[in-house]
């Protein structure tokens, strides 16, 4: 395809095409893999319970923390910009642990009321 | 005067919108705060899930004796087992290891086009942007299978009490355990892949305007970048619902 497109557009391009620098991207992408891997290898070895839950939390949170800071490139953005993207992700954690517990407490009412 | 003129004029005061004081353009910023947005949607959609599954009786017997009913929240890894090809063999998890493959695998072609980008390295851009595109098709190839499979359901179904057997899930019946279950799946997934599939369409356009030089052009690929952050945004919540729907 690129053989037959015509090269009018090419015509700005001035001087080498530097290097590809890719050694961070694949670093970054072993590291997510790695941790994927050791999700299931948990998934397969323990047995359900809160220890292996709390487990997966914290190893998708690395997951989450490569993703952003490298592949979104926010680890080098302007601390300003960091904060106004992460603080107001604190509001999703508070309604997670009310709405968790406002589950739990709706679940043992309707067990209580039928026993 | 005509607009063209006063357009192209920089403005350089602080109170002129010379100031930057995140020091991103105004695309990227924009994208930032859609993508917070969008992560209070997810987040609010696991989050019900969290609170229907608690709002539930587990299942607390032995995971080999466990068996699909409306009276407890079922195993993920005994809803989700089936593979394309291999009928009837019990692989928990493994086509969903598959996709969460795949979908990392686009989020790094997606950043070394962006890498490329940088460089003004077109034919780069191209190649990457054709990888990213090729394996965001295979992703939604994927969940369209488990949505078929999860709508027509397994061979033994489940046994209800009257002694008649239901099988599969729509939005009011469900194989699998309770109706929400089923909902559930439908909504969170169904969301992430209609995100995927926007985030396609998006990826085709910026492939043909890299084509056309229409970025080369203009002396920079921020376009690229910005498709590139929805991108990412996608892979991050498809961890998230990894982990939250498929392995808790």
């Amino acid at each position: 395809m690129a053989a037959h497109s015509d090269h009018s557009n090419d015509l700005h391009q001035t001087g080498e095409i530097p290097k590809a620098q890719t050694k961070v991207i694949w670093k970054t992408f072993f590291i997510l893999v790695a941790l994927t891997a050791v999700e299931f290898l948990f998934a397969f070895t323990m047995d359900a319970g809160t220890l292996r839950n709390a487990i997966f939390i914290i190893l998708t949170i690395f997951k989450a923390f490569y993703i952003v800071a490298e592949f979104m490139h926010l680890k080098h953005e302007s601390k300003a910009l960091i904060w106004s993207i992460l603080i107001p992700m604190a509001l999703v954690i508070w309604l997670m642990v009310a709405l968790i517990s406002e589950g739990s407490y709706y679940f043992d009412s309707i067990r209580n009321y039928f026993n | 005067m005509s607009t063209s003129t006063t357009l192209e004029a920089p403005k350089t005061g602080t109170w002129d919108g010379g100031n930057e004081p995140l020091k991103a353009s105004y695309g990227k910023l924009m994208m930032w705060f859609f993508l917070l947005s969008d992560a209070f949607t997810f987040g609010a959609l696991l989050i019900v899930y969290g609170l229907s599954r608690h709002s539930h009786l587990p299942y607390t017997g032995s995971p080999d004796d466990f068996t699909f009913s409306t009276e407890w929240w079922p195993i993920p890894e005994k809803v989700f087992n089936a593979f394309p090809g291999f009928h009837g063999v019990d692989l928990p998890l493994a086509f969903v290891a598959l996709m969460t493959m795949i979908l990392i695998l686009s989020s790094v072609t997606m950043v070394l086009a962006v890498e490329a980008g940088h460089r003004m390295d077109k034919n780069d851009v191209q190649k990457w942007l054709m990888w990213t595109i090729l394996f965001g098709g295979i992703f939604l190839g994927c969940q369209a299978w488990e949505w078929a499979h999860f709508i027509s359901g397994t061979d033994e179904g489940m046994l209800l009490a009257d002694g008649t057997r239901i099988f599969g899930a729509n939005l009011t019946m469900n194989q699998y355990g309770p109706p929400l279950f089923a909902d559930l799946f439908f909504f969170i997934t169904g969301f992430h892949g209609t995100h995927v599939f926007s985030g396609v369409v998006l990826l085709v356009m910026v492939f043909i305007n890299t084509v056309n030089g229409v970025y080369h052009k203009r002396g920079h690929y921020e376009m690229v970048e910005k498709v590139g952050l929805y991108w990412h945004f996608v892979d991050l919540v498809w961890v998230f619902v990894f982990t939250f729907f498929y392995l808790i």
